[in-house]
C-alpha cells in the first residue's frame, strides 16, 4: 500500500543496496532536509491562500480568484513579487542583528518540526522528552522578535517588539500547564507514547471536563504565542503599521511571514497530537468493528484533517474578534488563564490518580 | 465567595458573547450565496446602470442626425466651473434673416463634476446624461469633446 | 510649518500619527507626546486637504455653490446640500411645497443611516475586527443603489436645490426603501451580536475617553459626541425644520460620556432613523417637487444663517449678501472641527490603542474639518 512507511522503507533498502551504509545515511539526511524545506514552502503557500479565502468568505466576498484556477496560484505570484523586491537595511540599524533576526525565527520553526509525528511511523526524531523539547525550543522565537525590533532603529518597531516579548513570555505559562495536564494523563513525555495512549479514544473525550478546559486554554494561549488576532498588537495594522517587522522588505519579510504561518501549523499539530490523537484514527473504546472501519482511512489524512480543522478555528478567531489592548491582554493571562490552568492541573492529577477518566 | 461567583459569571458571559460572534461569521462562511460581489470587467455585457446615472453629458441626436440645441448658452452660464464652451455662428434662414445657431459645443470632460446643473438649465432638453463611466484615456486631449456630431443641424420647430 | 520632532523632557517620546495612516479617516496629522505608552499631549495639525471652498463660493451663484458642499462632509452629502438650500430659501422667502419637504427628510434620514453604517464598519476596523467593515458596506450598497436610481449619483448627490428637489422620486423608490427596511431590521441585531455584545469590544470602549457635560458644551461639541455626555442638542428637536415637528421620534442621549456611550447613541440613532422613514414612506403627499423660482437668484442685502443636523453634529451655513447674484461671504460651521478640539482633553492619560478608539467614536471626516 502507498503509505509513507512503505515508501520510506523501500527508499532505505534501495540506498543501502546502492551505496555503503555511511554514505546511505548521509544521503538520507540530505533527502530529509530537502523534504523538510519543500514541506515548509508548500505549507506556507497553502496556508496563506487558505487564510485569504477563509477571510474572504467570512467577509461576504470572493477571495483571490484570478491567478490560476480559483486563485490557487496567488501565493506563487506573491512569493515571486517578494523575491524580486529590494531588501532595504535602514540607516543606523544594527546590521548583524538585523540580518540575523529572520533566520532565527525560521530556524526555530524548522527545529520544532523534528519530533512531530505526521503519520504512522514517519517521525523524524522520537526523542524521549518530545513535548518538553517542543515547549523549550518554541520559547527561542522571542529572541528573534526582540532582535528584529531593536535592530530596526525605529520607535514603532521597538514598541511592537517589547509588547510582543511580554505577551509571548506570559502565555507560554498557560500553554505549558495545558500540555502538562495531558502528560499527567499519559505518564510520558515521548510523543509516540502520547499517541499510542490514545489508541482507545482521544484524550479530549477520555479526559472529559479537565481535558476540555485545558484544550480551550491551550488554543487561546497558542493564538497569543503566535501573535495572531485577537492578540496581534505586535503588528497591529491600524495602530503601529506593522510593528516589529516594519523595516523589513523583500526576502527577509517573506521569511517572517512564512515563519508566522508555519508556527500556526506547528501549534495546531501539537494540539492535534495531544488532544485529538495525532495520526490515530477515531477509536471508540473496544468497538472493534467500528475501529476497523476507521483504520482504513490513511493515518496521514487523519493527521492533516485534524490540524487543518484547528487552523481553521484559529483563523475564525482572527476574523471575528477585535484586538485586545496590552494591559487587557496581560490581565487575561495572569488573572484568568493562569489560575484556571493551575486549578485544572490539580483537577487532572486527581482524576489521573483516582482513574476517573475513561 | 461573592468574588468567586462574579469571577465565574464573568468568564461565562465573556465566552458566550464570543461564541455568538463566531456563530455569525461561521454562518457567512458557510452561506456562499450571500456574496454580492459583482465581477466587474467580466460582467460588462450584463451590467445595467440606472437611467438617471450621471456619467457624462451627451447631446441627443435623432435618426436624421438632428439635435435640439439652439446655442442659447444657458448651460454655459449655469456650469459652475467652465466645463462647457459654446461657439455660435450666424445662419441665414429661408426668409433671409440672420439667426444665431450652434457651431461647436465644446465639453471638457476633465473638468466636469457631473453636477447636473447644465441639464436642468437647458430650455429645449438638448443634452442629457449618459451612463458611461469608463473615461480613462492615455492622451488628455481626448477628454475635450465636441458634443454635436459633424453634419448635424438643428431640428425644425425647436426654438 | 512643523517644529522639530524629537524627544522633549526626559523619557518622553514624540511620535507622528502621520497624515497617511490607516486609522485617521482622512489626512489628519497628529503629533503625540508619549511617556512610555501613555499619552501626555495630542496636537492635531490640520490643513492637508484645505481646498478654499469658502473662497470659491464667492464666485459662484446661489444655485451653483450647493454642489461643492457635497464634497465637504461626503458621508452626509444630502444633509449638507439641504442646509445650503434652506439658507438660500430663508433669504429669498421661498415656500417649499410639502412633497419636496417630505422627500428631503426621507433622503436626509437615508443618508444618516448610510453614514452611521460606514462609521460602524470603520470603527470596528480601527479596534481590530476587520469583518464588520464588509458587512456594513453591504448595507450601504443597498442605500447607494436606491440613491442612484433617484438622484443619479452614489456619493455626491447634488439633488437639493433652492425651492425643492431637482427631480421627482423614481417610481421604484417606495418599494425599494420598504424592502431595504425589512432587510435592515435584522441586520441591526446582527451588528449587536457581532460587535456590541462582544466582551473584548466592551473592554476596549468602556471607561475610555471620558467627556463631561460641561466640557462638551465648552468645546462646542455637537451631535452624538455631545449627546452621549448628556447634552440635549438635536437640532431636529430644538429648532425643527421641514417636517421634523410632525414625525414622532426620540432624541437619543446617554449619560456615560465615554466611548461606549457614544457608540450606543449612534446605534440608537440608527433605530430612530428607521422609525422616521417608516412613518414617512407611505405618506408622501402629491404635488410639486420644486417651487417655481426665477432662473437667476439674488438674495437681498443682509446676513442669513441656517443649521441642520448632520450625522456628525450641527452644520451651519452663514451667508452675507450684498444684493448681487454671488454671495459676499459664505461661512460653513463644520461639526468635525469642534469635535476634534476635544480630542486632546479626552485622550490624556490613555494609551495609543485608546486614542484610535476615541477617534473612531468621534466619527471625524477630515475634509469636513479642513473644508
Amino acid at each position: 500500500m502507498l503509505s509513507i512507511e512503505n515508501i520510506a522503507d523501500s527508499i532505505d533498502a534501495w540506498l543501502n543496496r546502492a551505496f555503503s551504509p555511511s554514505v546511505a545515511t548521509l544521503l538520507e539526511g540530505v533527502l530529509v532536509g530537502l523534504g523538510a524545506i519543500t514541506f515548509f514552502a508548500v505549507l506556507g503557500l497553502v496556508l496563506v491562500l487558505m487564510e485569504r479565502k477563509v477571510s474572504a468568505y467570512m467577509q461576504i466576498r470572493l477571495g483571490p480568484n484570478r491567478v490560476g484556477p480559483g486563485g490557487s496560484l496567488q501565493t506563487v505570484a506573491d512569493t515571486l513579487k517578494l523575491a524580486m523586491k529590494e531588501g532595504l537595511t535602514p540607516d543606523g540599524a544594527d546590521k548583524f542583528l538585523f540580518n540575523l533576526a529572520p533566520f532565527m525565527v525560521i530556524v526555530v520553526a524548522m527545529l520544532i518540526l523534528a519530533p512531530i509525528a505526521f503519520a504512522k511511523g514517519s517521525q523524524l526524531w522520537d526523542i524521549n522528552i518530545g513535548i518538553l523539547y517542543v515547549s523549550a525550543v518554541s520559547s527561542l522565537s522571542v529572541i528573534g522578535i526582540l532582535m528584529a525590533g531593536w535592530a530596526s532603529n525605529n520607535k514603532y518597531s521597538l514598541l511592537g517588539a517589547m509588547r510582543s516579548g511580554a505577551q509571548i513570555v506570559s502565555y507560554e505559562l498557560s500553554a505549558g500547564f495545558s500540555v502538562l495536564s495531558i502528560v499527567v494523563l499519559t505518564g510520558s513525555l515521548r510523543i509516540s507514547d502520547i499517541i499510542a495512549s490514545q489508541q482507545d479514544g482521544w484524550w479530549l473525550f477520555k479526559g472529559h471536563i479537565p481535558a476540555i478546559i485545558s484544550f480551550v486554554i491551550f488554543l487561546i494561549a497558542v493564538t497569543a504565542e503566535t501573535n495572531r488576532a485577537p492578540f496581534d498588537l505586535a503588528e497591529a495594522e491600524s495602530e503601529l503599521t506593522a510593528g516589529f517587522h516594519t523595516e523589513y522588505s523583500g526576502m527577509r519579510f517573506a521569511l517572517f511571514f512564512l515563519a508566522e504561518y508555519v508556527n500556526i501549523f506547528i501549534v495546531c499539530a501539537i494540539a492535534a497530537t495531544l488532544y485529538l490523537g495525532g495520526w490515530m484514527p477515531l477509536h471508540i473504546g473496544h468497538w472493534s468493528g467500528f475501529n476497523l472501519v476507521m483504520d482504513y482511512i490513511p493515518s496521514s489524512l487523519w493527521f492533516l484533517g485534524k490540524t487543518f480543522i484547528l487552523i481553521f478555528v484559529i483563523m475564525w478567531f482572527r476574523w471575528t474578534f477585535p484586538r485586545l489592548r496590552i494591559d487587557q491582554l496581560l490581565d487575561l493571562e495572569w488573572k484568568y488563564l493562569l489560575p484556571l490552568s493551575l486549578f485544572n492541573l490539580l483537577l487532572m492529577t486527581l482524576i489521573a490518580i483516582e482513574g476517573w477518566h475513561f | 465567595m461573592a468574588f468567586l461567583k462574579d469571577y465565574i459569571s464573568d468568564i461565562y458571559r465573556g465566552i458566550r458573547s464570543l461564541l455568538k460572534g463566531m456563530k455569525l461569521t461561521g454562518y457567512y462562511f458557510t452561506h456562499r450565496k450571500e456574496i454580492i460581489t459583482q465581477q466587474y470587467p467580466d460582467n460588462r455585457g450584463t451590467m445595467v446602470l440606472p437611467e438617471r446615472f450621471r456619467g457624462e453629458v451627451v447631446m441627443i441626436h435623432d435618426e436624421n442626425n438632428e439635435h435640439a440645441c439652439t446655442g442659447c448658452t444657458a448651460c454655459e452660464l449655469a456650469c459652475p466651473n467652465g466645463t462647457i464652451k459654446i461657439i455660435t455662428k450666424f445662419d441665414t434662414t429661408p426668409e433671409g434673416k440672420k439667426k444665431k445657431a450652434l457651431d461647436t459645443f465644446i465639453y471638457h470632460l476633465e473638468l466636469c463634476t457631473m453636477c447636473n446643473l447644465c441639464i436642468q438649465a437647458c430650455p429645449t432638453d438638448a443634452i442629457k446624461m449618459a451612463q458611461n463611466f469608463e473615461h480613462s484615456v492615455y492622451d488628455r486631449s481626448k477628454l475635450t469633446k465636441k458634443l454635436n456630431k459633424p453634419g448635424s443641424k438643428i431640428r425644425e420647430g425647436v426654438e | 510649518m512643523i517644529e522639530e520632532i524629537g524627544t522633549t523632557e526626559l523619557g518622553e517620546l514624540v511620535v507622528n500619527l502621520g497624515p497617511q495612516h490607516p486609522s485617521t479617516h482622512g489626512v489628519l496629522h497628529l503629533v503625540i507626546t508619549l511617556s512610555g505608552e501613555t499619552i501626555k499631549k495630542v496636537e492635531p495639525h490640520l490643513g492637508y486637504i484645505h481646498r478654499s471652498i469658502e473662497k470659491m463660493c464667492e464666485s459662484l451663484s446661489y444655485r451653483q455653490f450647493i454642489y461643492v458642499t457635497s464634497r465637504m462632509d461626503y458621508l452626509s452629502s444630502h444633509i449638507n446640500n439641504h442646509g445650503c438650500a434652506l439658507c438660500v430659501e430663508k433669504g429669498m422667502q421661498i415656500e417649499v411645497p410639502p412633497r419636496a419637504k417630505v422627500i428631503r427628510v426621507l433622503m436626509d434620514e437615508l443618508t444618516r443611516l448610510a453614514s452611521h453604517q460606514l462609521w460602524w464598519g470603520a470603527m470596528a476596523m480601527d479596534v481590530g475586527a476587520l469583518t464588520p467593515f464588509f458587512h456594513a458596506f453591504r448595507e450601504r450598497e443597498a442605500i447607494n443603489d436606491i440613491m442612484e436610481k433617484t438622484c443619479g449619483a452614489r456619493l455626491t448627490m447634488n439633488y437639493m436645490c433652492p425651492g425643492g428637489v431637482a427631480f421627482d422620486l423614481h417610481p421604484d423608490f417606495q418599494r425599494e426603501v420598504k424592502a431595504f427596511l425589512a432587510f435592515f431590521h435584522g441586520k441591526l441585531d446582527e451588528y449587536d451580536e457581532l460587535v456590541t455584545d462582544n466582551v473584548i469590544f466592551q473592554g476596549r470602549m468602556e471607561g475610555v475617553g471620558y467627556l463631561s457635560r460641561e466640557d462638551a458644551i465648552s468645546y462646542g461639541c455637537s451631535g452624538p459626541t455631545a449627546r452621549a455626555s448628556g447634552v440635549s442638542c438635536d437640532i431636529r428637536k430644538l429648532s425643527p425644520y421641514e417636517v421634523y415637528d410632525q414625525v414622532r421620534f426620540e432624541e437619543v442621549t446617554g449619560t456615560g460620556g465615554d466611548c461606549f456611550a457614544r457608540y450606543k447613541v449612534r446605534m440608537g440613532e440608527m433605530r430612530q432613523s428607521i422609525s422616521i422613514i417608516e412613518q414617512l414612506i407611505d405618506n408622501v403627499p402629491e404635488g410639486d417637487f420644486q417651487a417655481k423660482t426665477k432662473a437667476v437668484l439674488k438674495l437681498p442685502k443682509g446676513e442669513f444663517y441656517s443649521k441642520v443636523e448632520t450625522a456628525r453634529g450641527e452644520f451651519g451655513v452663514y451667508i452675507i449678501s450684498e444684493g448681487a447674484t454671488t454671495p459676499y461671504r459664505i461661512k460653513f460651521r463644520s461639526p468635525g472641527f469642534s469635535n476634534l478640539s476635544a480630542l486632546d482633553h479626552m485622550a490624556r492619560g490613555h494609551k495609543i490603542g485608546d486614542l484610535v478608539a476615541i477617534m473612531g467614536t468621534l466619527d471625524l471626516v477630515i475634509p469636513d474639518i479642513d473644508r
